[in-house]
């Protein structure tokens, strides 16, 4: 699914429904997962953090979740990584982000595996 | 043994047949049995291979996976130096595959010995085969050390280790440093970047000096960088080393290694022979060896070309590469997070190549290292990278990326749930 297609989808979407978002979401399926794939090495698969930190993602609000992402981005809210992560990402891209993590059923964290 | 070994694998296989996959003991080819979708085989269950694995089955339940893997233990090489400090015990980094197997994935404990891109087969070392549709290799590094004569022996590495794959090698050397006496020379070659994990020697130096502090406080510490400087979080490290272990550390760049004399204790250097109590080589390094004899191998007769949307070899259709075994995008490291996201990437693509559908083109990765400068207190260097299709490669995103304005307890808490997070990511 190239960028392209996705803001297409977006733009098609924000005519017909007053969730564009979301809406674009459900067209790419796939690619909001492989963006939000790239925070799970940190955050834990699908955003469920193994232990307290990093925090889990899974199941938090859209709003506050984007929220977050642009104070990170603009500065407002102080970071030791995120900011230099949220920097890499356009502003569509946190949104589909944002949604993919909000769309994830808050469960029980991944058990840690086994130790030897 | 050879009995046990023998019932082993008979049944891997039978597991492997009733799976619907193919093994075929003969080379043969074996069909998909109804309700498989395709066959992926990975190669080696490290960082790359187990999460590549435990992700297509996470995303396509209806793929069979099976993982080839030389050793029955993953042992994480990040958190490995803590090890040698003292500061983390062996358990602590080492898993079993067990996970995996409980989703489904089968774990075949062998050697992958070539790959077949016609036939589309593995061959193992014990003698049978295993077919794909599609092949993901992740084989780590391997090292080259017909580039020290005097370490081109069994014999000599088992006297200077590398330690440079986490396990074994990790535990002789930590005796090493408790065996050397107080006042001794701890000496670590490094070798010209690219090699895996950049800021893993100069985090390495600050474990062993962490230990030397507390246990050895007469001892030393030499560096030799083939490198004209430190390549990793700089400024970071060289503060730990002039405050926290000052007077302890003594930095030599431009120090390229020409060879060894394991008896006399002593590293070649060009122009220099330097002699230590404890001698740490780390060797130049290639793609792991499955790679060379696949002929995946593209640049600088070391490293793996890919295509960066899927992970697929740019010289073997059908063949997937992962991890430090290939030919890294600029800026981009040698790392567990970059093997972690090469995984995830590549299953991504790799369930749509099988099933016919869309393949994303916009692809992003992350990269986040922390290393401790202390048995509590790290730093991180980050950076985002996002694929250029006009120059075809995956390249840092502008603006983003840097390093911790300095070393934290914070960090060290932070680096330790990353750990967890990304062992679950990859055998849970």
């Amino acid at each position: 699914m190239s960028s392209k297609s996705t803001l297409l989808a977006m733009l098609f979407f924000s005519v017909l429904s007053p969730l564009p978002v979301q809406a674009a979401e459900a067209a790419n399926p796939t690619y909001a997962r492989s963006l939000a794939a790239t925070c799970f090495t940190c955050h834990g698969t699908d955003g469920r953090s193994v232990g307290g930190v990093p925090p889990s993602l899974a199941g938090q609000n859209r709003d506050y979740l984007l929220q977050q992402m642009r104070e990170f981005r603009n500065g407002k809210r102080p970071a030791t990584i995120m900011h230099q992560h949220a920097l890499g990402y356009t502003d569509e891209q946190l949104v589909l982000i944002a949604g993919y993590f909000a769309g994830i059923t808050p469960g029980p964290a991944a058990a840690a595996p086994a130790a030897r | 043994m050879k009995n046990a070994m023998t019932t082993f694998k008979r049944r891997e296989f039978l597991k492997w047949a009733a799976a619907g996959t193919g093994v075929a003991a003969m080379g043969g080819c074996a069909t998909a049995g109804s309700g498989s979708a395709g066959r992926v085989v990975v190669i080696g269950g490290g960082y790359g291979g187990a999460t590549a694995a435990r992700f297509i089955k996470l995303w396509a339940p209806d793929i069979d996976v099976a993982l080839i893997e030389m050793n029955d233990y993953f042992v994480s090489c990040p958190i490995s130096n803590l090890v040698l400090g003292g500061n983390a015990q062996m358990n602590q980094i080492t898993f079993s595959y067990d996970g995996l197997r409980k989703r489904g994935i089968r774990v075949i404990r062998d050697e992958a010995m070539g790959i077949d891109p016609v036939k589309k087969v593995v061959s193992l070392a014990s003698g049978g085969s295993v077919s794909f549709d599609r092949v993901i290799v992740s084989p780590g590094v391997d090292f080259l050390y017909d580039q020290i004569p005097g370490l081109n022996t069994r014999e000599a590495q088992m006297r200077f280790f590398h330690a440079w794959k986490a396990g074994p090698q990790t535990v002789a050397l930590r005796k090493q440093l408790e065996a050397m006496r107080d006042g001794g020379v701890y000496a670590i070659q490094i070798p010209m970047a690219p090699y895996r994990c950049p800021p893993g020697p100069y985090e390495r130096v600050c474990q062993v000096a962490d230990y030397f502090k507390k246990a050895k406080p007469k001892s030393k510490i030499l560096v030799l960088d083939a490198n004209p400087d430190l390549v990793s979080k700089k400024g970071l490290f060289l503060a730990a080393w002039d405050g926290l272990y000052k007077g302890m550390i003594e930095y030599r760049p431009n120090s390229e290694i020409a060879d060894v004399d394991t008896k006399g204790m002593t590293i070649k250097l060009q122009f220099d022979d330097v002699k230590a109590d404890v001698i740490n080589v780390v060797p130049a390094q290639r793609a792991g060896d499955v790679a060379l004899r696949s002929g995946l191998i593209t640049a600088n007769n070391r490293w793996c070309g890919v295509d960066w949307t899927t992970c697929e070899s740019l010289a073997v259709k059908g063949v997937h590469v992962l991890g430090d075994a290939t030919l890294s995008g600029p800026a981009m490291p040698k790392s567990g997070s970059m093997a972690n996201q090469h995984a995830k990437v590549c299953a991504a693509a790799v369930i749509e190549m099988i099933k016919g559908g869309p393949v994303n083109t916009d692809t992003m990765m992350m990269n986040t290292c922390y290393s401790f400068v202390s048995g509590d207190s790290a730093m991180h260097v980050a950076s985002v990278h996002r694929y250029d299709p006009a120059q075809k490669t995956i390249a840092p995103v502008k603006g983003s990326g840097g390093v911790s304005t300095a070393a934290s307890q914070a960090e060290g808490l932070y680096a330790w749930g990353w750990a967890r997070n990304i062992w679950a990511e990859a055998l849970t």
